[in-house]
């Protein structure tokens, strides 16, 4: 039975996946947005999970610093991409 | 900096400045167009007498810039090289009084004349290469400033004239390249040596130089306009006359040739090129071109056309000459660089006159021509008594000397036929001409007349020069023995290939 | 004296937000931003030739947790790559736009992007260098979708989706490695990697991300509609700066981190679809009707060169011959820069004065334009690979290494592709010489028409006779 750090990676690799597989896979822009999010988490969880060495000590600072630092700049893209689809949908529009 | 290592790029640079502030001359300013073009020329021809004497008397001009780790760009005078710098110096002055009467009214004057200083700088850059990076750098160079030449005219002839131009000579310039950056892969950066270097290499390494030397081959044959890559040649003649003559004479085609005999004699060495087996399949295209370019210059009635087709002709007499081992057809093969320079540009001079003066472009319509346009006409003659190797014009001595050459190498059997061959058929195309030229009456109007018939034949610009040069190719045959004359100088590089 | 390092940075970020903060003084701002920046980078020349590579931690925090910038021979040319070509691209582009709005959104993104650029040549550990990847794409997609029309916009929505692919793709590796060695700053981890199977997943995942956002065939698909449909500025940048950014890092990843990792299929894959770049990104510019599409479609081709020629580097043996090859793909990825920025620049030209960019219709304003068309001219001759320019050197040595490792294939390809890039080159020369008796006049208008010009004569005489140096000047590397 891996422990449960182990546990936490896999999933993210599992996520990770996923998200890459249906970035690539699907058509619809907004679809292809949360795919990549989703990516995004598995990554993100993978390096949360290094970050725990046991039941009775501290976790490793540095990957928190790192996925705080990487969930800003995944919301600042996910805001620019839905700016872009508006845009893209109002000129249709015209 | 001293005299001996910044002469040759000097010369290199008294074209190409002028040309470069050419460019930016506007449309009007004829005079000082005019001034930058003569002074260009006129420096260039004192610069490169200076040489000449300098490399009479041994001495030592180099010019080294480096341009990358084991890519030197290297201008080196020898005595070969500066034959080539001098004709094309030589040819260019008088080319570029013709070319300034010839485009007197025409638009692009500044364009036009800054790319042909460019071609000129390019082409002397290319005589004095002493490596074969360098080499390759000016033969791309060459054919980038030519390209505009050719299309200059712009209409869509033009245009598709230069495309073919360039997909010839880039494709050309391609393998070359090649065949430089595989043979230095081998050897090194290899500089160009009187006797050549390779034959000291090992056995094991001679299939791979017969591939390389293949290569450097097809490279330079297709400006050189070995059958079957001559195809450009008979096209590019869309382009105005001061261009037809550049190509044909001083630069393009004369690029192929001198290149075939660098690789020949200062790359592989003679011998070691003949041990290889290499000057045989050589004198072989050669001699096929000489023979294909004669019979295709038969049926062209198109005058421009039937000069290409010589050209492709006799521009292999250089090739042949560096095919037969020994002295002799070495001396008949590099003066006929000169030789041929000469006699084609007085050709193409003529052919421009006739053009340009009575709208004449097809030999059909030459009748009677001799006696409206008496000095252009004239020296036509003699350029074309040249050709066929009637003594005393300068074309007889390269025949007389591949001949010999032939005899001396113990190739007679094949190489004289093919010389007696193309004599005959040199005649054929060129003996009609002279005579509708000088002996049928003329037609009671000429297509195009621009000049009224009471002025005097055309502009002196542009009947002096091809006077100039006729006077050049009688000379060189009258006075073949004078220490002044290609044959001469030709000897002086024979002896030191053969006695490195 | 480590300053300049952080204020390569700084300085085009400062300007950023006071463009955003004062729009009016846009082109004002920008221009003193990207000269300041360039001084910077200057000075930083002046510490690399005095003391050799160096680093600076930021804020003093210890490698491993805070941000370390460091410098070196490659870094530094990639930075004065980036100065001189902002700086020409910065002048054109201040008279470029004619709705207010768009120059005044287009200074802070532009300066962003240069901020975003330094950043990235500079990062020494693993995670910045993700951090200022995202700011180049974040900033390059807006650049993108400037223009406004829908065409851009689409372009540039792929484009995002595309690039934060590519960048999960590489954090992805980032986690893995961290996971395994405990460390990000490169130095560090590249002590540890290995061929062991954490490292070769995380070079296999960084690579494709990156090699997704340098769009190397076949997944270029996203980049002709991007450089073509952004307004030429941008393309300018787009095409000369952001793609040599995953580039860039490829080659330091594969050089510096993973050299015990790759496997020799890996390169040959690499070898192979650069090739396919050179092949058909070459054809595809062959067939393009508009100037810009041309344009972007060469530039996949070029990136191809660039990827065989590392792919080359990577499988070369020690020795001489190798350090040549690497100045050459050096040199050919700075010619790339400003050969690609000044024919965007030109085209710009072309589109303002005749109103399209089709090539079938260029007749007469090629020949109104002569300062242009040999702006042009040159940058074609470049990309070509032709002399004089700095391409010609490179591809010299390039093929010399592939026939010396006899890479036959790959030099047949290099050669068809060179064929191909002077077809595509001379098909729009073509249009230059046609019958019109126009008096011409050189330059018509200075800052619409010089930079291209000057872009292109770098790329020429400057990079083709004048660059024998870098060579020498690489052997300061970290």
């Amino acid at each position: 039975m891996p422990d449960a750090a182990t546990l936490y990676g896999l999933l993210g690799i599992v996520l990770a996946g996923l998200g890459a597989h249906a970035a690539i896979v699907q058509r619809d822009s907004i679809r292809r947005l949360l795919a990549i999010n989703v990516m995004g988490v598995g990554v993100f969880l993978v390096l949360i999970a290094t970050a725990y060495f046991g039941p009775n000590q501290d976790p490793d600072p540095i990957p928190h610093a790192l996925v705080l630092t990487g969930i800003v700049v995944a919301v600042a893209a996910t805001a620019l991409a839905l700016a872009l689809l508006r845009a893209f949908e109002r000129s249709d529009d015209e | 900096m001293t005299l001996s290592n910044s002469l040759p790029a000097l010369i290199v640079a008294s074209s190409l400045l002028p040309g470069l502030i050419i460019f930016f001359l506007r449309e009007g300013s004829h005079r000082l167009r005019s001034v930058l073009n003569m002074f260009g020329a006129i420096l260039k021809l004192v610069l490169v007498a200076a040489l000449t004497w300098g490399v009479f008397q041994d001495d030592f001009f180099e010019t080294r810039w480096q341009l990358a780790p084991g890519l030197e760009l290297v201008l080196h005078a020898d005595a070969l090289s500066v034959l080539f710098v001098n004709l094309s110096t030589l040819l260019w002055l008088v080319t570029t009084v013709y070319a300034i009467g010839y485009l007197e009214h025409s638009p692009h004057r500044s364009r036009f004349f800054g790319f042909f200083s460019l071609c000129v700088s390019a082409t002397v850059g290319l005589a004095l290469a002493g490596n074969m990076f360098t080499f390759v750098l000016f033969y791309e160079l060459l054919t980038l400033s030519t390209y505009p030449l050719v299309a200059h005219k712009g209409t869509p002839e033009a245009v598709r004239g230069a495309r073919i131009y360039l997909a010839y000579t880039l494709s050309g310039g391609l393998v070359l390249m090649l065949g430089a950056i595989w043979l230095q892969a081998l050897v090194g950066p290899l500089e160009f040596v009187e006797g050549g270097l390779l034959s000291q290499l090992p056995d094991e390494l001679h299939g791979q130089l017969t591939w390389i030397f293949l290569l450097l081959i097809i490279g330079l044959g297709v400006k050189a306009a070995l059958v079957p890559l001559h195809g450009w040649l008979p096209q590019a003649m869309v382009a105005p006359a001061p261009v037809s003559a550049l190509l044909h004479a001083v630069a393009v085609v004369k690029a192929g040739a001198f290149g075939i005999v660098r690789v020949v004699y200062d790359v592989y060495g003679i011998e070691f090129a003949s041990d290889l087996g290499l000057l045989m399949p050589l004198g072989i295209a050669a001699a096929v071109t000489i023979v294909y370019g004669s019979i295709r210059a038969l049926s062209q009635d198109n005058l421009k056309k039937r000069l290409a087709y010589s050209t492709v002709s006799q521009v292999s007499y250089i090739a042949l000459g560096t095919a037969i081992f020994g002295p002799l057809g070495t001396i008949g093969g590099v003066a006929h660089l000169v030789h041929q320079g000469v006699m084609k540009i007085t050709l193409f001079f003529a052919a421009g006159n006739y053009a340009e003066t009575l709208g004449v472009h097809q030999v059909s319509e030459m009748n009677g021509i001799g006696r409206r346009m008496p000095l252009t006409t004239l020296a036509f003659t003699v350029g074309a008594l040249g050709m066929i190797g009637i003594p005393p014009v300068a074309g007889f001595v390269s025949k007389w000397y591949l001949g010999s050459g032939a005899l001396e190498a113990g190739v007679a059997h094949w190489v004289l036929p093919v010389l007696i061959a193309s004599s005959a058929l040199n005649a054929a195309y060129f003996l009609p001409i002279l005579q509708r030229a000088w002996f049928r009456p003329a037609a009671s109007s000429w297509p195009q007349e621009n000049i009224p018939a009471r002025r005097f034949e055309t502009h002196a610009s542009l009947f002096l020069p091809p006077l100039v040069t006729a006077a050049l190719a009688l000379l060189f045959g009258l006075f073949a023995g004078a220490y002044w004359s290609p044959v001469e100088w030709a000897g002086l590089i024979a002896e030191r290939e053969y006695l490195r | 004296m480590n300053e300049s390092m952080s204020l390569t940075i700084i300085l085009p970020l400062l300007g950023a937000l006071l463009a955003a903060a004062w729009p009016r003084r846009g082109v004002f701002i920008g221009i003193t931003a990207v000269l300041l920046s360039g001084l910077a980078v200057g000075w930083l020349w002046f510490s690399l030739l005095a003391d050799g590579p160096s680093h600076q931690a930021l804020g003093g925090w210890d490698p491993g947790l805070g941000i370390r910038l460091q410098v070196d021979a490659l870094s530094i040319l990639m930075l004065s790559m980036t100065a001189l070509v902002a700086l020409a691209v910065s002048v054109y582009a201040s008279h470029y736009f004619t709705r207010r709005s768009q120059a005044e959104r287009f200074w802070p993104l532009w300066l962003l992007m240069i901020a975003a650029l330094n950043g990235l040549f500079l990062a020494g550990d693993l995670f910045n260098l993700y951090v200022t990847l995202e700011l180049l794409s974040l900033s390059a997609v807006a650049l993108t979708a400037l223009g406004g029309k829908r065409a851009g916009i689409a372009a540039a929505l792929r484009y995002l989706m595309i690039g934060l692919l590519g960048s999960m793709g590489y954090l992805a590796g980032v986690a893995l490695l961290y996971s395994a060695f405990g460390t990000l700053d490169m130095q560090q981890v590249a002590a540890q990697t290995g061929d062991d199977p954490v490292s070769q997943a995380a070079l296999i995942v960084m690579t494709a991300g990156l090699l997704l956002k340098s769009a190397l065939f076949p997944l270029h698909f996203w980049l002709p509609p991007a450089h073509s449909n952004a307004p030429a500025p941008v393309s300018a940048g787009l095409s000369a700066l952001v793609v040599k950014a995953g580039f860039y890092l490829v080659l330091r990843l594969w050089t510096e981190v993973f050299p015990d990792t790759l496997s020799t299929q890996g390169v040959t894959l690499v070898a192979v679809l650069g090739g396919g770049a050179i092949l058909w990104g070459s054809w595809q510019a062959l067939q393009a009707e508009r100037l810009k599409l041309l344009a972007a479609y060469s530039t996949v081709a070029q990136l191809g060169y660039l990827f065989v020629a590392l792919a080359l580097f990577m499988s070369a043996p020690p020795g001489v011959a190798r350090e040549l090859l690497f100045g050459a793909l050096v040199l050919m990825a700075l010619t790339h820069a400003f050969a690609k920025s000044s024919l965007f620049l030109a085209i710009g030209v072309i589109q303002h004065r005749a109103g399209h960019d089709r090539i079938a219709e260029l007749d007469g304003t090629a020949q109104r334009l002569p300062a242009t068309t040999f702006a042009i001219a040159l940058a074609g001759v470049a990309l070509i690979g032709l002399p004089p320019s700095g391409a010609f050197l490179g591809k010299w040595r390039l093929l010399y290494s592939a026939i010396s490792l006899d890479q036959w294939l790959l030099v047949v390809v290099i050669g068809i592709g060179s064929l191909l890039a002077a077809a595509y080159v001379f098909r729009v020369l073509g249009h230059a010489f046609g019958r019109s008796a126009l008096s011409v006049q050189a330059i018509h208008s200075v800052h619409e028409e010089w930079p291209a010009l000057l872009l292109a004569l770098t790329a020429t005489l400057l990079l083709g006779f004048g660059s024998a140096w870098i060579w020498p000047f690489l052997e300061h590397m970290a």
